[in-house]
Parts: C-alpha cells; structure tokens; sequence
C-alpha cells in the first residue's frame, strides 16, 4: 500500500520542546492572519478601478455615497467576503477529508462532489429552467450532499479504506460527468451558462448569495474545529482509536456532515474551485506537523489567503478583463504542488 | 514468489505447458475470460455494424463482411460503418492496455491515464487547435498526439528523482492534470459558441463520421506497440514485486520501465487523436478484467480486450438509446464504466472481497 498515514510527516517539529513549538505555532497563526488581513485589504483596493488604501479606510468605516465608496460596499466587499469564507470552508473540507480517509490525495473533487454539484446544477439550468446563480445554491448544495452521502456509503463506510473510498469516488464521478456531458450536449444553451460556471469564480458574489451560503460554512467551520482532537484519534488507525475511547462512527458521521456543509456552500456560491482543498493541508503540515487541532484553524487561515490571493492575480494579469479564481488557484496550485511533491518529505508523506 | 503458492492463493488453476528448454506458464481462468472478451467484442461489433438508420440483420452483416453481399450492404457496411467499428476496437484496446501498465507501473489503480493527466494534456492539445488556431479534424488530431506526447514527457521529467517511483508519479500526474484543466476551461471561456459546442464534443469522445484515415494510423501504432509491450509482460509483472526484488531478478528497472510508459504513452495519445479524450476506460477496463481474471499481474491482454469490447458496448449502447449519432460514445464509457465499477466494489464487499 502506497497511500500511508500523515501521521508520519512532521517528525522535525516534534523533537522541538513542547513550550517553544506552541509559541512558534501561535507566532506563526498570528502573522498567517496578519498576511490575510493585508490580502483583504488588497483585495477590496485592487481592481478595474485601483483605490487607494485610505479610501478604502473610508469606504469600509465612514460610508458617503461617493462612487468610490459604493464599488467598495457593493461590489468589492461582498467579494472579499465571500472569498474568505469560500477559502476557509474549501482548505477546512480538504483537511477534514484528507484526515478522514488518511489519504493525502482526497480532496472534493476527486471524491466526487464537485461532480454532484455540477449534475444538480446542469439538471436545473436544462429540466428547470433555473438561470440565476442564486438559484443554483441549493442545487448545488443538494448534488454535493447526495454524493457525499453515496461515495461514503459505497466506499464502505466502517470498513472504508483509502483505494476503495478514490475507487468509489471516481466511479461517481465519471457517471456522473457521462450525464452532465450528455446535458450539455443536448442543450447547447445550458452548455453556454455551465462552461463560465465550471471554472470557478467570485466574479459575480453579491450580498443575496452571501446570506445564503454564510450560515452554511460558519456552522461548517465551528463543526469542523471542534473535530480536531476526534480526527488526531482517526489517524492512529481504527483498532488504536477504539482502544484509546473514540468513537470512529460519530467521528466519521460528523466529518461527512461538515464536508458536505463546507464544500457544499462553497461550489454552491462560486462553482467548484478545485486545488485549495487539496495543497493547503499538505502546506499547513509541512508548517504544524500531524496535529489536526493545529492543522485546521492554520487551513483555514491559509486557504482564503490563497483564494483572495489568487482572485486578485487574476484581476491583474488580464486588466481590465479578469481571470476566473478556479483557473488562477489552479495554474498557481498546480506547479507549486508538483514542487512539493518533488521534495523528497512530500513524496514520503 | 513461488507460482504455485501464488495460484493457490488466487484461486485460479495454472496450466504449465514445457517443451526442452522452455516453460509457459498458462493461467486458465485468464484465457477463458479473455476468449470470451473477444467473443463479446466480435459480437457487439456485428450488431453495431447492423445498427443505425439503415438497419441490417447479423446474418446479412456477416455474409457482407465475407464479400457475398448486396451493392448497398457492402457500400453501408464496408465504407461507413466498418471503419467506425475498427475505431471503436482499437481506441478501446489501446485505452486498455495503456491503463494496465500505467496502473501496474504506478501501482495504483487510481494511476490511469486519465488521473495522470494526459487525458487533459492532448484536450490542451486539441482544444488550442479548435480555440486558438480553429484548424480542421487533422489539426485537431496533430494538437491531440503532441500534447499527449509532451505531457508525458513532462511528467516523466518531473517526477525523476533517482529513478521514477510510482507513487510521486502519481501526484506529479495529479497535479500536472489539474493544471491542464485550468488551461482547458479557461479556453472553453474564451472559445466561440460554435467552438465551444465543437469542443466540448471532441472533449466527450466521439466515433462518429470515422472513417479509414483514422483506421490505418491507429492500426499501425497498435501493430506495432502492442507486441513490444507484450514482449516487456513478464518484466513488468516483476516490477510489482519492488525496484528492488525486480533488480535481484534481472530485470533492468529503469529502461523497462521507460519502455513501458514510452508505449503506453503513444498508445493513448494515438486513441486520443483517433477518438477523443474517451473517458474512464483506461481507468476501468484494466479492473474490470482485473476482477474477472482474479489474476494479480498486469493483465495486459485481458485489459484491451475489455477496453475493445466496453467500447463498442457503449457505442451500441448510445445509439440505441438516443439514436443515431445523438449523443458520442464517451457518455456512455463514463456512465456505464462508472456504474459497472460501483456494482463490482458493492458486490466485492458483500462477498468479503476487499
């Protein structure tokens, strides 16, 4: 078996003495929010329309109604926003998934979901008639919570072991991708929306979709933290956990449950972003080493400074068109995850 | 690994057939599955020929073939439909058997083609000739095999390290495969509406409208790959063992491991040019005959005749269900692969299986 344990990564900092890491774990969590809060504030000032930081300032704090101050309330905040709480949700799912199955390669794509959520949305645009975004959430929501649902059942539930739960997960998503192909080939107009949909992008975040998705992820991400400790049992492997007093079938029901709010909400409000669920938990290792109650809360740091990063390289690069986040996240995500790899402490992860 | 201990574990016989000077291992159970893989191909590929507008019974399509049939019979079966069968055939067998090593030389079976990404890298291929430079079917198919070649090359490159292990191949690929797909539906966003209809139906596989200029290229690569691959078998069986144990047996680790994944390479990147991205049967087919053979090494032969045989399956399948060149073959591979896969993994639990 090829797929081993993240338990193993890390070993560095565990020979460091436990008062000196915390204080470097609680350092580094403090300057990692320190580099989000700049992002966001990036975020809101760049754009088509440049503004500067102290407008900004004004903008956020002292509302007047000028141009300037509406484009940051109407458009770049909700914006920013929204790119948080999708990066904090995606980088919270990845890692829950990846501790859940022990298997570094899991991530919501390649379990299927965010094929799920496409099949839903597809089937709406083309059998419904649905066309706005805001109408897509809860399609989305509903295809990625039936397949988290199926993937889990099929991959064996108790006796899931990482090969069978991919197997089952890609079995899921090639039949359903086969169906959403078949849509779009009928229905040429579904394919118009579906392909700016696919790639992933906060582009047309607005404070409707917004209220929709927050509460979502916020129950998500509390839900998701508070595994921690359960997900550090998991990763013993079953019989260590049992014997130590966890309850794996809780643990695992309660994971299922916060992947499915998490990236749920997370395709549902932009399409399905793929890469940040995936590298930003084998990065936060690299940083915390194995404990899942420091893993999380650094992913969800870490993910929406990767999204709001790659957002607005994307707004730069074409100027004044944009590039979608997803293609962004990706073409960054891709390259830097082959480096890792090449490491020789990734590729023995 | 002693054979016999092996056989007995599996549950299939072994037949050793000896002659001076040289053994042959014969797995019973693996030629029998094979046969009949055949047998369903050669089947399905008379009933597909005697499927579709003009509809011709098995007998007439058969006594065709043999050159005793009407003026018509032989213009619609030898000019229209034969080559798109010969298509569907190889491309499933050169997808089969191009999944098999891959999954056996990753040791994987998540390592297909597909997962390592240069399903994606001949879509970028093909997509830049439709979006980019808007060229006919052969620049299309030109675009397909050098994006194929090149990202297999890449990923080769990049996964190096002291040799290539089969695990960071693995990830390399992944990430290699996200990328392209980035590039791929960026340039779906910036194709035209035409362009994109036409591009999205590239990237599902089609074996529509194929005739025999894409039979004799395919044929070629197949004839001439297969038996190389087929040659390297036995060393690749030994190379499931471990680089290591595989080394102590003699086998030359490296070279044929480049050998390999050179042949697989063109093997899927030709299919690719010939039918499009197909999906999941180089994914599929190798477990499929995996499952069947219950035979651990490579399956190699099994494996294309599965890919034959699911591929012209599906192609029936397709035209039946929403008839005549509705809908390309690929949705079907993907919904038909993907549920028989389901079934195979419910039923291996239930048996106890896993």
């Amino acid at each position: 078996m090829t797929l081993v344990s993240p338990a193993k990564a890390g070993t560095e900092t565990a020979s460091a003495p436990p008062r000196w890491r915390t204080a470097r774990r609680v350092t580094g969590l403090a300057v990692s929010l320190g580099v989000l809060l700049a992002i966001a504030a990036a975020s809101i000032a760049i754009g088509a329309k440049p503004i500067p930081l102290d407008q900004v300032w004004h903008g956020l704090f002292h509302y007047s109604g000028s141009d300037t101050d509406v484009v940051i309330r109407d458009v770049r905040l909700p914006r920013t926003i929204l790119g948080l709480l999708v990066g904090v949700g995606l980088g919270l799912a990845g890692a829950v998934i990846q501790a859940l199955t022990r298997n570094p390669l899991a991530d919501p794509g390649l379990l299927g979901l965010n094929a799920g959520a496409s099949a839903a949305v597809v089937s709406a645009i083309s059998f419904l008639g649905v066309t706005s975004l805001t109408g897509y959430v809860w399609f989305a929501f509903l295809g990625t919570a039936v397949v988290s649902v199926l993937v889990y059942a099929l991959g064996g539930s108790r006796s899931a072991t990482p090969v069978r739960l991919a197997l089952a997960g890609t079995a899921v998503y090639a039949a359903l991708y086969g169906y959403v192909n078949a849509v779009e080939l009928l229905d040429t107009a579904a394919l118009d929306k579906m392909r700016f949909w696919t790639v992933g992008s906060l582009a047309s975040a607005n404070m409707t979709v917004l209220r929709q998705v927050a509460p979502f992820l916020l129950v998500g991400a509390v839900l998701a933290v508070l595994l921690g400790r359960s997900l550090n049992a998991v990763a013993l492997g079953d019989d260590t956990a049992r014997a130590l007093g966890s309850n794996l079938n809780r643990t695992r029901a309660l994971s299922m449950i916060a992947v499915t709010l998490l990236c749920g909400a997370a395709t549902a409000a932009c399409g399905p972003i793929a890469f940040v669920g995936l590298i930003v938990p084998h990065l936060v290792r690299a940083l915390t080493g194995p404990d899942m109650r420091w893993i999380l809360p650094y992913a969800a740091v870490l993910s929406p400074v990767l999204l709001l990063g790659a957002d607005v390289v994307g707004r730069l690069v074409t100027r004044p068109a944009e590039l979608q986040v997803g293609v962004v996240t990706t073409f960054i995500g891709g390259p830097l995850f082959i480096y890792l790899v090449r490491r020789r402490r990734m590729a023995q992860l | 690994m002693n054979a016999s201990k092996r056989t007995a574990k599996s549950g299939t016989r072994g037949v050793t057939l000896r002659t001076a000077g040289l053994s042959l291992r014969l797995d019973v159970r693996g030629a029998v599955v094979g046969l009949l893989l055949i047998a369903v191909a050669l089947v399905m590929s008379v009933v597909l020929i005697g499927t579709g507008d003009f509809p011709i019974a098995p007998a007439d399509v058969v006594r065709t073939l043999l050159g005793n049939g009407t003026v018509a019979q032989d213009f619609i079966v030898n000019e229209l439909r034969l080559p798109r069968v010969l298509v569907g055939l190889l491309v499933g067998a050169a997808l089969g058997m191009g999944g098999a090593i891959f999954q056996s030389i990753s040791r994987n079976p998540l390592g297909s083609p597909d997962v390592i990404g240069l399903g994606q890298g001949a879509a970028a291929g093909a997509l830049t000739a439709i979006v980019l430079v808007k060229g006919d079917s052969n620049a299309v198919a030109t675009g397909a095999v050098l994006g194929g070649v090149l990202t297999g090359l890449a990923v080769y490159a990049l996964a190096w390290r002291q040799g290539v292990h089969g695990y960071r191949l693995v990830l390399v690929g992944i990430g290699t495969s996200a990328t392209f797909t980035a590039v791929n539906g960026y340039l779906l966003t910036q194709a035209r509406h035409e362009d994109a209809a036409r591009a999205v139906m590239w990237l599902t596989g089609s074996l529509n409208g194929r005739d025999w200029d894409q039979v004799w290229p395919l044929l070629a690569v197949c004839a001439v790959l297969m038996p190389v691959v087929l040659g390297q078998a036995p060393n690749l069986r030994m190379l499931e063992m471990g680089d290591d144990s595989a080394y102590a047996l003699g086998v030359r680790v490296e070279r044929t491991r480049m050998v390999l994944m050179g042949a697989a390479v063109l093997l899927v990147a030709s299919a690719t040019a010939a039918a499009g991205p197909v999906a999941f049967v180089a994914l599929v087919a190798p477990q499929l005959a995996r499952r069947l053979t219950r035979s651990p090494g490579p399956n190699l032969l099994p494996a294309a005749w599965m890919g034959a045989a699911l591929l012209v399956t599906a192609d029936w399948a397709a035209q039946r269900a929403f008839g005549a060149d509705q809908l390309p073959v690929g949705v079907l591979t993907g919904m038909l692969g993907g549920a028989y896969l389901l079934w195979l993994l419910v039923t291996e639990r239930r048996a106890g299986r896993i």
